[in-house]
């Protein structure tokens, strides 16, 4: 196994600490802070339900932008500013340098998103509620907004390798939203009698990735449990989606002629 | 046989043109030649000769459209190659959220330098290349001459057997170039082969074994700096002081330039002797004689005008 991957994903988490990617922590602490004692002021035994919405949906949202913003940068940087000329000279396969590249970003996402969890947890203890069993769906919505993250992050990735940041940002937006529909899609399919738009939407449902399963934080907010199934459904899916985009992503990069 | 450090065989590279990309422009064509273990080569043309993709090619990061490459007998496409070469680009830029010591530490991993022998080659290499003091400041706060610096210590950090380095000179001031050329002296010293391209022809000059000369991504000549240009003498130059308030030669007057208090003069080779005798008549002091010889300089300037003549690379065809 080629510990190449491993360094550049070091220095792709140095970078974004150096760069003050994590300074969306302050933003994040402030609002929790600030939800905290307006929440504690106005509502009466909806504490709880109301800070992990607003806090799961931030980490969400928060991880979201980091993950396509920084994403769709990750390749198109290094060749804008020629940093890989230096890097493609040493024994470094191109594949080598993308999956290095998405797990340094994945790590930033991680430790981003932990640190926004216990942001979370302390608003909870501030409102005075005791942590019960039925919180660790709390930890659980949060593993599938990573697991959600590391989807938009390879797709970024993916589009980031042979279009512009702009274009990227969008492709990787579009997708994101199309994919919170898929079932969606899948239903238009079943409401019209023509045999190609059925097999069009069918095709789209299972090409898309669906985003709609990686969504736990209503469950989270009301205290109910999340499916053991569910939880290793969307561990393998993310796992072999992330795989495929990345193969796609070193297959159309390891052709490309750096400018 | 010894197999040369640089095998370029028949490389050509077609880039898309146009709005929908199916002309295709010409950079580099047919280019073939060798180069041997342990040569400083250098690699010279102007701007737009096609330098940059040759070296961009050979370090993979596009590909030929045609023809290939042999580094030690390793294709270009081996990434096993990489072990044995280092590059230093054009107008190097690295990462500036970096310091110099934690740039060259990055590099050295992707070699499998444990710990102890990464720590002690960043040191010595920034040693060498003059940058000890500098080592723990980040690479933003950098000169265009310390970035340079430091692209030559991360092409040289893990001895590789063959050096490229793309207009090495460029943004060092005299002191700076100075050093380069030591570095490049001091890898050939070690049976290093070192692969530039520059359009300094004076450092080509001092430091080239041999060297090859591309115009409009065509390659016009391979061979030593000597045999590229003629060493036939063209001419006599002479360098005097008149006597003070004395009248210069009236032979010589009209095609001496003064410069200071001096007088400069070319004569042909033949008529040497009677000038130096008529500015001993006159009591002027001689100052020195020099025979003139084509320089590369000269050859690159005929050549490059020759090349204007056309365009720098040619459209080839529609796909």
């Amino acid at each position: 196994m080629s510990a190449i991957p491993g360094v550049v994903a070091i220095n792709t988490f140095r970078e974004a600490v150096r760069d003050r990617v994590l300074y969306n922590l302050i933003f994040f602490a402030l609002m929790m802070t600030g939800a905290a004692i307006l929440v504690g002021g106005i509502s009466i035994g909806i504490e709880r339900m109301v800070i992990i919405n607003l806090g799961l949906s931030a980490i969400s949202i928060f991880g979201l932008i980091m993950a396509i913003f920084i994403g769709v940068g990750l390749v198109h940087k290094e060749m804008e500013k020629r940093t890989l000329y230096s890097l493609l000279s040493k024994p470094v396969r191109r594949w080598e340098f993308l999956t290095g590249k998405f797990g340094g970003l994945l790590l930033t996402l991680v430790v981003n998103t932990s640190l926004m969890t216990l942001g979370l947890a302390a608003a909870l203890y501030y409102v005075g509620r005791p942590f019960v069993r039925s919180d660790a769906t709390i930890l659980v919505a949060v593993y599938f907004i990573l697991l959600e993250l590391a989807l938009v992050t390879a797709l970024a990735l993916f589009f980031s390798c042979f279009s512009s940041p702009m274009l990227s940002t969008l492709f990787t937006l579009g997708i994101y939203l199309a994919g919170i529909f898929s079932s969606d899609i899948r239903d238009v399919g079943m409401f019209t009698s023509s045999p190609a738009i059925q097999s069009g939407a069918r095709v789209l449902y299972y090409l898309l990735p669906n985003f709609h399963n990686f969504n736990a934080i209503a469950a989270a907010a009301h205290g109910e449990a999340v499916p053991f199934a569910l939880i290793w459904q969307n561990t393998a899916y993310a796992a072999v989606y992330v795989a495929l985009v990345l193969i796609a992503s070193a297959a159309v990069f390891s052709g490309r002629n750096l400018k | 046989m010894a197999v040369p450090a640089i095998e370029i065989l028949g490389l050509t590279k077609d880039y898309p043109s146009g709005f929908w990309r199916k002309r295709l422009r010409r950079s580099l064509d047919n280019l073939t030649f060798q180069v041997e273990e342990g040569e400083v080569f250098g690699f010279l043309g102007p701007n737009g000769a096609g330098k940059t993709t040759t070296l961009k090619l050979l370090m993979g990061l596009i590909f030929p459209t045609a023809g290939t490459a042999r580094v030690r007998g390793r294709s270009i496409e081996d990434v096993a190659m990489h072990r044995e070469i280092g590059f230093l680009p054009e107008q190097p830029y690295f990462y500036d959220y970096l310091t110099g010591r934690e740039l060259l530490d990055y590099y050295a991993r992707f070699f499998g330098f444990g710990q102890d022998e990464r720590r002690e080659r960043v040191t010595r290499f920034l040693e060498r290349v003059g940058l000890s003091d500098a080592a723990n400041v980040q690479l933003r706060k950098f000169s265009k001459g310390m970035l340079q610096r430091v692209g030559i210590a991360q092409a040289i950090l893990h001895d590789p057997q063959v050096v490229f380095l793309d207009e090495p000179m460029s943004g060092l001031d005299p002191v700076g170039r100075r050093e380069v050329r030591d570095i490049i002296l001091d890898l050939k010293r070690q049976g290093r082969t070192v692969f530039f391209s520059t359009h300094i022809l004076s450092d080509a000059e001092m430091l080239c074994d041999r060297v090859a000369v591309l115009v409009g991504g065509k390659l016009q000549g391979v061979g030593a700096p000597g045999e590229i240009v003629s060493m036939e003498v063209y001419a006599m130059e002479i360098l005097f002081e008149a006597r003070e308030g004395g009248p210069l030669p009236s032979a010589l007057a009209q095609h001496a330039t003064q410069i200071g208090g001096r007088y400069r003069v070319e004569v042909p080779e033949a008529e040497l002797y009677g000038a130096l005798e008529q500015l001993r008549s006159c009591q002027a002091r001689i100052l020195s004689v020099t025979p003139l010889r084509p320089t590369l300089e000269d050859y690159f300037l005929r050549l490059v005008g020759r090349g204007k003549a056309a365009p720098q690379t040619a459209e080839v065809s529609s796909r």
